[in-house]
């Protein structure tokens, strides 16, 4: 039998223009190297099923760490946090990459880091998870779960906050590209992923893109009822695939 | 998807949350991913004092359904009520009168 273990906890980061933040790391025990990943949480905040998801990650050999990125809209609740924050319009992007580079350093300071980092994001962090991978330089392997206003059509939505479209800069992207899409969801919609998808390829960026028949927004989470166990078993399962081949280590031989 | 759409209404009024009540002068309505809900989209509504900073709130989040059907509950509760508070005022301005 194989002893399992994990750690899970609030940590202090420093985010963008150093601002001391709270992040929830969970990680493997053991010696490692692990590698790391960031998780780029959705807009309504900071929510159990976030902090599941990045139990998650750990279970499967990755150390996790995924910033409370309206801290500074607290204390409070995370939904009441969040609450203020869509009120105020969201969070910037520029301060949402700045709290991902953060937690880049985080990871890549911890004596068991293996040096190689990810990025994931759902819904909206779908969104910033693009838009780090155009951003940012040593993010080692991306995955965008559904993010929507990657392709921005109404020039309406662009904003102080939310300046430029992400596929504006995809010519920018420096590391490889997972994209999990629901053919039933309406943002992004079928029309959208296929755009993005031909940016990309026409870019020669390396990416994969999986479309789910009979999922629409956030299958993943299962506590909702757009919930997909069949689709995402399958989704999982690929995210997986893709970390453990593009931040090897000894953790792709332990989880396999 | 998660949206950024907020619908603001300007309200007078008090709302009982946790801490008790406290006076609200405005409402934030999106209709969004909910926190809480077992739904995939809810009607959210906070309730919340602005000329206080809006950091405390007191929050609902309904289906879309629920909310339609809050909406006409509303509108009836205040048709029938004022009518009655119409005629009670009026029965008490006769009274005076006589």
């Amino acid at each position: 039998m194989t002893y399992e273990s994990m750690l899970a906890e609030t940590v202090a980061f420093r985010g963008h223009k150093g601002d001391l933040g709270e992040a929830y790391y969970a990680r493997p025990l053991g010696g490692g190297p692990w590698p790391g990943v960031v998780l780029i949480h959705h807009m309504p905040g900071w929510d159990e099923w976030i902090k599941e998801a990045t139990r998650k990650l750990a279970h499967h050999g990755l150390a996790t760490i995924s910033p409370h990125l309206y801290f500074r809209d607290g204390p409070g609740s995370p939904d009441d946090v969040g609450a203020r924050v869509r009120a105020a319009g969201g969070v910037a992007d520029e301060q949402v990459i700045g709290d991902v580079a953060g937690c880049m350093e985080f990871l890549r300071a911890q004596p068991y880091a293996n040096g190689k980092v990810g990025v994931i994001g759902f819904c909206s962090g779908g969104r910033h998870t693009y838009l780090a991978a155009c951003s940012l330089p040593g993010i080692d392997a991306a995955v965008d779960c559904w993010g929507g206003n990657v392709i921005v059509d109404d020039p309406k939505q662009l904003n102080p906050k939310r300046p430029v479209a992400p596929i504006d800069l995809t010519e920018k992207m420096r590391s490889p590209l997972l994209g999990l899409f629901g053919n039933d969801d309406e943002n992004p919609n079928r029309d959208q992923v296929n755009r993005t998808e031909a940016v990309l390829k026409k870019l020669g960026k390396n990416y994969e893109f999986h479309r789910y028949d009979g999922a629409g927004h956030a299958f993943f989470n299962a506590s909702r009822p757009a919930y997909r166990a069949e689709q995402a078993l399958d989704g999982w399962t690929k995210v997986f695939a893709f970390f453990h081949k593009h931040l090897a280590t000894q953790a792709a031989a332990r989880a396999a | 998807m998660c949206s950024y759409i907020v619908e603001k209404a300007k309200l007078l009024g008090s709302a009982k949350g946790p801490n008790g009540w406290m006076r609200i002068d405005a409402a934030n309505v999106y209709y969004d991913h909910p926190f809480h809900a077992p739904l995939d989209h809810a009607l959210g509504i906070d309730f919340i004092n602005e000329a206080e900073g809006g950091r405390e709130r007191v929050a609902v989040e309904l289906s879309a359904q629920s909310a339609r059907e809050l909406v006409e509950r509303i509108l009836a509760a205040l048709a029938s009520g004022e009518v009655e508070h119409g005629k009670a005022a009026h029965h008490a301005a006769a009274a005076a009168a006589e």
